[in-house]
């Protein structure tokens, strides 16, 4: 079902570091989950509305308050890499 | 040799002005703050924050939908856009896909030659803004004030023909933001971005091309006319050769003034939209609440301005281009009617004098426009100067007047005549004279 192209577009998407030798593997693993899943088409479900959430609860929303933010010291405090304040990645050149 | 037409479509990105975040407390309120002093676990993306939707921005939304005659939902859900980049900490945007709260919308534009378009206005949608991304030697540094502000987007149907039209009508969406007080939509600050799809098709043609090429990050009127005419001539020379474009952004290099290709463009399935688990549905209550706290927009009032006051088309829109004109133009008309000054009259004195508002007052105007008609000087504060001048010139009639000889008052009147050559207003100037000298 899936082939390793699909894997290779998947594991960009998901920015994941798959290599090239695993693709055949992981095709195969996913074809094999998502025909597990598929059983789930022999129900009809066309009268069913999806389930997003579940506790039925609409419209509890945030008044628009300031409450306090973390200090620059603390969001930063796990960055790999930071500078003068920010945090740092390596660069990004397409801009 | 092929005649093409170009097919535009715009998407405009705004921030709303909101205090807080589009889902946490930090305050949205980030230009010119500290770097990342304006963070939380939510919008750092740390695991386990819950984020809570803000609701004055999904009123706010709700405005510009209701403003550009979109139809409301009832029930809207956010959804998570899936995408890596170093701007996104949780490796997601929360946006706005199938529920979006406004869709179906359209804003009336005329152009130059003043014929009538009408632009569709696909949807608006509400979503959250990025941090800010600055690239120097090598390194990206990341700021996540901005990360989390609330930004509505605005989705053109691809109704432009002209470029002309994608500025008259940017500007005017740009307009209604600040009438309706949801975003100072400040370009240069970053408040409104632009974002245009362009792309050719053969004059005559009536199926839209296979491909479109989306222009990014442009943060003026001028870059973005610049970068759709350049846009729109690369692209015809490479039709012409017979070349295939391919659906692909690309940004706008001021410096050299042309166009570079940024990245291949998603398909919108990339972005594996699904409704954020974490936040609950939004059923739109109280909507004609909302409507009727709508202030008049600038659509209206140069309706207004036209039937109400005669005034001409170009005259409104000059005077509708900011609330606060047409507020100083209204103050000042209800003044001038007494002294028998026509609407006319204070909008030709208002748009060929260019007068600064923000340094005079309606009541300076009119007695200006007075001037101007009858040559009286009735304007008391210009007066005032001259009629100091005189005191400082007479001081032997200042002392008579002082030690009780009122009637000497006559002689400094005639000085301040004399020196206006007789165009004061000889009542104000005696007025002004015993207030001077009491």
């Amino acid at each position: 079902m899936f082939n390793k192209e699909d894997i290779k577009k998947l594991a960009k998407l998901a920015n994941l570091p798959i290599k090239e030798s695993e693709y055949e593997k992981f095709a195969s693993q996913l074809s094999e989950i998502i025909s597990y899943v598929k059983q789930l088409e022999r129900i009809d479900s066309n009268q069913v509305e999806p389930t997003f959430n579940v506790t039925g609860l609409k419209n509890i929303n945030w008044g628009d308050k300031v409450e306090p933010s973390l200090t620059q010291k603390k969001s930063l405090q796990n960055a790999k890499m930071q500078r003068n304040g920010f945090f740092v990645t390596k660069g990004i050149f397409n801009e | 040799m092929k005649r093409y037409e170009p097919i535009i479509g715009l998407e405009i990105h705004v921030e709303l002005k909101t205090l807080s975040k589009m889902f946490c407390g930090c305050s949205a309120d980030y230009f010119g703050q500290k770097p990342n002093s304006l963070t939380c676990p939510v919008c750092l993306g740390l695991p386990g924050a819950v984020p809570f939707t803000n609701a004055q921005a999904i009123q706010d939304c709700i405005k510009i939908g209701l403003a550009l005659n979109c139809q409301i939902a009832e029930n809207s859900r956010f959804e998570r856009k899936n995408y890596f980049y170093p701007d996104l900490p949780k490796g997601y945007q929360i946006s706005q896909y199938r529920w979006p709260l406004c869709t179906n919308g359209y804003v009336d534009i005329e152009d130059s030659q003043n014929q009538k378009i009408r632009i569709r206005i696909n949807r608006v949608h509400q979503e959250e803004d990025t941090g800010k991304l600055s690239h120097l030697d090598g390194i990206t540094a990341i700021d996540f004030n901005r990360s989390g502000v609330p930004l509505v987007e605005i989705v053109s149907e691809p109704d432009f023909r002209e470029v002309e039209q994608v500025r008259i009508y940017a500007k005017k969406i740009q307009q209604i933001f600040r009438y309706l007080e949801v975003s100072e939509a400040d370009m240069e600050k970053g408040n409104m971005r632009l974002e245009a799809n362009i792309s050719l098709r053969e004059a005559g043609e009536s199926k839209l091309p296979e491909y479109r090429v989306e222009l990014k990050n442009i943060n003026s009127f001028k870059f973005m006319g610049d970068a759709i005419e350049y846009e729109i001539k690369r692209q015809q020379e490479l039709l012409e050769k017979g070349e295939k474009i391919t659906q692909h952004t690309r940004g706008w290099n001021e410096n050299k003034k042309e166009t570079f290709v940024q990245r291949e463009k998603e398909e919108a399935h990339d972005y594996r939209y699904f409704p954020d688990p974490d936040l609950l549905p939004l059923k739109i209550e109280k909507l004609e609440e909302i409507r009727k706290s709508l202030p008049e927009l600038p659509e209206q009032i140069l309706k207004r301005l036209q039937s109400m006051y005669g005034l001409s088309y170009y005259q409104s829109q000059l005077i509708v281009s900011e609330r606060f004109l047409v507020d100083f133009f209204e103050d000042a008309v209800s003044l001038g009617e007494e002294n028998k000054i026509s609407a006319v009259d204070v909008a030709n004195f208002l748009i060929n004098k260019n007068v600064d508002i923000n340094k005079v007052s309606p009541e300076e105007v009119i007695s200006q426009i007075t001037f101007k008609k009858s040559g009286i000087i009735s304007d008391t504060s210009a007066l005032r100067e001259v009629v100091k001048e005189i005191i400082k010139e007479n001081p032997q009639a200042v002392a008579d007047y002082k030690s009780g000889k009122i009637a000497v008052i006559g002689v400094l009147v005639g000085a301040v005549m004399r020196k206006t050559e007789s165009k004061a207003d000889a009542k104000i100037v005696k007025e002004l004279i015993s207030e001077l000298l009491s």
